[in-house]
């Protein structure tokens, strides 16, 4: 195989099958061709996201909570309408799962999207504790008990 | 100091933490994550990547291009600024990348557990004591499993003497609620006495 536009190669990376048999692989005409034959719905995400599969800040857990900080989104930001959708829902803090749940969209997808909203400083993240920090920290599990036990 | 961040209107962002709810298919997991959380259980699809997959999983992944792999969580509010997220394992165990993903940083697990598909929390079992993950087993009455029962079921998964194992009901609250009150108490326990006492 050889795909010698780097552009393209981004693109493809993440898709599950970028080659699909039979399909001419090289230039923009395959391009087009997977984008119209393969795949169906899950071309859509990676359209989205212009090929990426890695955001441009963060790392973004699935937990990860996620709140719009309010700045207004200027059109010279390149705002998408994803972006925009994302926004809208984290007006209330949301996890990143939550995000993907609700717009219907893999969290490779969103994290792409929240990535960039992070950069242009129109969200903001708080990441989960890691596993060390689980267990130093008591009062979490006490209060996990204590939350579960008055539901 | 907390060092939490704060939304515009001066509010805190919520601390998040996770429990994973395991076991075969069929076995109740997201009937659980249902009578729990405060809203119908979200789903996710993941697409399969190269690198999510491994080489020997490729096989018997029918029409590559297509494969997504879903996942179901959901929400409880415990305290304003406070939430625990449950997610349930995807059902087929090959996805192993995924119980990865749920499982890092999940403050313990909930096997779910059939008597008349014992076999099927195996792989579940296996895979959080390999990992050391605190969890315990929740056997799932579906057809009135009855005390005596628990007794075999420990026997047959030859578990760790202090890994509790509860009867349950997933559809009833009240059950749930102790099965993860269970297992958070066990997940405290096991994590103090695996930290070193400190000087
Ligand atoms: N009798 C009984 N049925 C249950 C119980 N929990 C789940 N079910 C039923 O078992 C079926 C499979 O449950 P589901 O939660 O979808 O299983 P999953 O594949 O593990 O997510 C559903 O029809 C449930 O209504 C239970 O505690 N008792
Ligand atoms: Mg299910």
């Amino acid at each position: 195989m050889t795909m010698s536009d780097p552009e393209q190669e981004e693109a493809s990376k993440g898709l599950p099958d970028a080659e699909p048999e039979g399909a001419i692989v090289d230039g923009d005409e395959s391009h087009e061709r997977w984008l119209d034959e393969q795949a169906g719905p899950l071309v859509r995400p990676y359209v989205m996201t212009r090929g990426r599969t890695e955001p441009v800040r963060g790392t973004f857990d699935l937990i990860t909570m996620v709140v719009a900080t309010g700045l207004p989104a200027a059109p010279e930001l390149g705002m998408d309408p994803e972006h925009q959708a994302v926004v809208r829902l984290c007006e209330e803090p949301m996890s990143v799962a939550e995000i993907a749940g609700q717009l219907n969209l893999p969290t490779v997808t969103v994290r792409v999207l929240l990535g960039d909203l992070l950069s242009k400083g129109l969200i903001t993240v708080e990441d989960p504790q890691t596993e060390d920090e689980l267990a130093d920290d008591d009062d979490l599990y006490l209060a996990v008990i204590d939350g579960l036990k008055a539901l | 100091m907390d060092s939490r961040r704060f939304d515009r209107r001066g509010r805190r962002l919520p601390k998040a933490t996770k429990i994973v709810v395991a076991g075969g298919f069929g076995v109740g997991k997201t009937t659980l994550v249902g009578t729990v959380s405060e809203t119908k259980p979200l789903r996710t699809e993941e697409l399969l990547t190269d690198k999510s997959v491994g080489v020997d999983d490729v096989e018997g992944v029918e029409a590559k291009s297509t494969t997504t792999v879903a996942m179901d969580f959901g929400r409880i509010t415990l305290k304003d600024e406070f939430v625990l997220y449950l997610f349930g394992t995807p059902g087929q165990e090959r996805f192993w990348f995924m119980w990865d993903e749920i499982t890092l940083g999940a403050l313990g697990a909930v096997v779910l557990a059939d008597t008349r598909r014992l076999a099927d929390c195996f792989p579940a079992v296996d895979y959080f004591e390999r990992r050391g993950t605190p969890f315990i087993v929740a056997v799932n009455c579906f057809e009135g499993s009855r005390r005596f029962e628990l007794d075999e079921v420990e026997m047959a998964l030859n578990l760790g003497e202090h890994v509790p194992i509860v009867l349950c009901d997933a559809r009833d609250k009240e059950s749930c609620k102790n099965v993860l009150v269970t297992l958070v108490q066990h997940a405290r326990k096991t994590r103090r006495e695996k930290r070193p006492v400190e000087v």
